[in-house]
């Protein structure tokens, strides 16, 4: 039979070998129902065993897999040889993460901003500063109020919003896309009273006055979550924040 | 327990700048083609008269007091959302010296061209 093969290039970097990442060619197998992440596991079990990347669900659930393909912040395991054959496949780390070993990126600046907005449901205090107990019921939710930030709460933290972000990559102090929308989740979480804390990160230059709605994140998450949308709107609850701080100083 | 420091937050300033960019986006993305349209297209064309553009017209339009709110609105809010983005384009293609300066020149120029076009309309009552 005649194997169609297909070309992958990988951009490697192995700190304690390579003073400088370099490109190495691959020669795949090529199936039409072959994914990048199953290539790369190919080139793993069958051409050269030093390869480094993350995955683990294969199903576009657990975030890990991201990577540049010719250039585009893909998911490994969401992206398929097919859309790209007969024509090489260029395959880098996520962009603006420092590398780590191969396609396995730093991702230590994205986890801290996640935990910076506080992404948990902080309850309402009532006046003895306690909140409310157990046997006082649930925290109800109406289909209609948990609409409100369901998109938003869609994240699978992959990271390609940030390698997409070109303000991100002008300034790593700015708080990005996926943490940003995470904030407007619960924000948007009527459970949830902790909007005046979380708006003081939202108020800031890094905060949503980073972005210049460029709206690339939405283009390439894999999840459909629309992180500019959720930028936007908070621009909005921000330029009300400003306006009530204007005439009531703290 | 270890203590927690809570971080400073520095409040930003943008959203006044920002509300000015999305009110001349608007203008600009609605009216402007608009008035294209009118003055470069209908009038030579011949499809409007005129008539109705002579300078007598316009400028008792510019010195009724509704008149002279348009022309205000029509050029400063425009005016704003045009510097708002070049201020940000600066950033974007890494002009990072003196963004103090960049920020006092642009929305600077913006400020005195309104209170410019402010003055001569109060003038020509
Ligand atoms: S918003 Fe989308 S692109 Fe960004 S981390 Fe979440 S799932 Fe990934
Ligand atoms: S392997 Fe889990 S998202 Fe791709």
């Amino acid at each position: 039979m005649n194997q169609k093969i297909i070309e992958i290039d990988i951009l490697r970097y192995r700190p304690e070998e390579d003073d400088h990442p370099f490109t190495q060619t691959f020669d795949v197998p090529y199936s039409a129902d072959m994914s990048i992440l199953e290539a790369l596991q190919y080139i793993k079990d069958h051409l050269d065993s030093s390869i480094s990347f993350r995955w683990s669900c294969r199903m576009a659930i657990c975030g890990s897999c991201g990577l540049m393909v010719n250039g585009v912040p893909k998911l490994g395991c969401k992206a398929f040889l097919r859309d790209y054959f007969p024509k090489r496949i260029s395959l880098e780390p996520l962009a603006n993460f420092p590398i780590e070993r191969d396609l396995v990126v730093v991702m230590d600046d994205f986890i801290n901003k996640l935990e910076e907005i506080k992404p948990y449901i902080i309850p309402e205090k009532n006046e003895a500063g306690d909140k409310k107990c157990l046997s006082e019921g649930a925290y109800k939710q109406t289909p209609e109020q948990m609409e409100k930030y369901r998109q938003f709460s869609m994240c699978i933290n992959c990271g390609l919003c940030y390698a997409a972000c070109p303000q991100y990559a002008l300034d790593k102090k700015f708080i990005g896309p996926a943490a940003l929308t995470l904030l407007a989740r619960y924000n948007r979480d009527n459970r949830d009273a902790g909007s005046a804390e979380r708006m003081k990160i939202v108020n800031q230059e890094e905060g949503v006055w980073g972005c210049t709605f460029v709206g690339y994140c939405s283009v390439v998450c894999p999840k459909g979550v629309d992180p500019a949308a959720a930028i936007q709107l908070l621009k909005v609850e921000s330029s009300k924040d400003y306006l009530i701080g204007m005439f009531k100083p703290e | 327990m270890t203590e927690q420091k809570e971080k400073k937050y520095i409040r930003s300033h943008e959203p006044i700048f920002w509300g000015l960019f999305g009110a001349g986006g608007m203008l600009t993305a609605f009216l402007t083609p608009v008035m294209i349209l009118i003055t470069g297209l209908l009038i030579p064309l011949g499809i409007i008269d005129k008539g109705n553009f002579n300078y007598q017209t316009l400028h008792s339009f510019a010195t009724s007091w509704y008149g002279a709110a348009i022309v205000l609105v029509l050029v400063a809010l425009p005016l704003w959302h045009t510097l708002h983005r070049i201020f940000h384009a600066l950033h974007d293609l890494g002009v990072k010296r003196g963004r103090d300066w960049q920020q006092v020149l642009c929305y600077g120029f913006a400020f005195a061209v309104s209170v410019f076009t402010f003055t001569i309309l109060l003038q020509m009552f």
